[in-house]
């Protein structure tokens, strides 16, 4: 690894790398076991919370791969706007069919 | 087609994807790889250039400035669209508000979430100001600001207050800040030209103290006016859905 890349900055809350990687590993297969509970579900308004935890984990995963600002977009957009305009969509939808 | 020779073409299929993956997997650079040299440029120069500690705002709102305000104009379009959609045209009946399930008794909103909504409204106010007026310093910025802000006001209307929702943020109004946050920042890079120099360049004094508030120039002048406009047209976009689709029951007012 380039030396360049390498943040030599310590502080309180800095997380040794051995912890750090089995942090990413964990929150790597959450999202994927979340992604694949998104796709399983098939009632539409359940899945629209199941998308809205997902974007929780999403956000989890940027935080830990050290993307803050991505991680504060995945919040707001993944798990509170897009959930919203589905849920609204829903509601929209299913009162027409009845 | 018979069940069988489409069970051959989805193998045939299947192996040629499956091959392509493969081959691009064993292509990949390693794990945390960075080749280009832009990121380790700026992470050299980015402070000390802008005076900003948050870099990331400092790329997108001054080093690819130009490109964030053509993103910004996209959420702009966007919640311009979803009103000229939605509008009333003249001569269009308006659905009579009926309950269309008379005799069944809606639920009311729960205790428990006009109470946590009602909790949460200040602080999700305080949260998205402080993300928008912070892009320079730390890892935040208008765009997410502005969602937390617009949250902040779907918070009052899920606290069972639809009126107050509608009182609060009046289309009219929403409408003219939105304008007045997309039309901020191309005025922000006009103000440059005027001035001689090259559109959006950073033309307010920076400041001496990398990670002041005060500090970075434009760069925080224009994540302000990207809070404004992006809260705005989130607003805008969600009320005009709640007109279409609210249930207005008597209880739910």
């Amino acid at each position: 690894m380039n030396p360049a890349h390498v943040l030599a900055v310590v502080t309180p809350y800095t997380v040794t790398p051995g912890l750090m990687d089995a942090l990413q590993v964990t929150i790597l297969v959450l999202v994927a076991a979340g992604a694949t509970a998104v796709v399983l579900i098939r009632v539409p308004a359940r899945q629209v919370i199941a998308l809205s935890a997902y974007g929780l984990l999403l956000a989890v995963l940027f935080l830990a791969f050290q993307a803050p600002d991505v991680t504060l977009s995945e919040l707001t957009v993944g798990s509170v706007a897009l959930p919203i305009l589905l849920l609204l969509t829903l509601a929209k939808v299913g009162r027409r069919e009845k | 087609m018979t069940p069988r020779q489409r069970l051959w073409m989805f193998l045939i299929g299947m192996a040629g994807l499956a091959a392509f993956y493969l081959w691009g997997l064993a292509g990949l650079p390693s794990f945390g790889d960075y080749p280009g040299p832009y990121g380790d440029i700026i992470n050299r120069i980015a402070v000390g250039q802008t005076k900003a500690t948050g870099v990331v705002s400092a790329v997108n709102f001054e080093y690819r400035g130009f490109d964030t305000l053509g993103e910004e104009f996209i959420l702009f379009i966007a919640a311009t669209g979803v009103a000229t959609v939605l509008r009333h045209l003249r001569g269009e009946r308006v659905a009579e508000v009926r309950d269309e399930a008379a005799g069944r008794h809606a639920p009311p909103t729960s205790e428990a979430v006009r109470m946590v909504a009602l909790i949460l409204t200040g602080p999700t106010l305080v949260l998205g100001w402080y993300l928008a007026s912070h892009a320079q310093t730390s890892p935040s910025g208008g765009f997410q600001g502005g969602v937390v802000l617009a949250t902040a006001f779907i918070l009052v209307y899920l606290a069972g207050r639809f009126l107050t929702f509608e009182r609060i943020s009046p289309v009219d109004i929403i409408d003219a800040v939105e304008a007045v946050g997309a039309g901020g920042f191309a005025a922000v890079g006009i103000s440059a030209v005027v001035m001689g120099q090259a559109y959006l360049t950073n033309f307010l004094p920076l400041g001496t103290t990398p990670g002041a508030v005060s500090s970075s120039g434009t760069i925080a002048l224009i994540s302000f006016f990207v809070g404004v406009e992006v809260g705005a047209a989130f607003i805008l976009i969600v009320s005009e859905l709640l007109d279409q689709t609210l249930l207005l029951r008597p209880g739910s007012r």
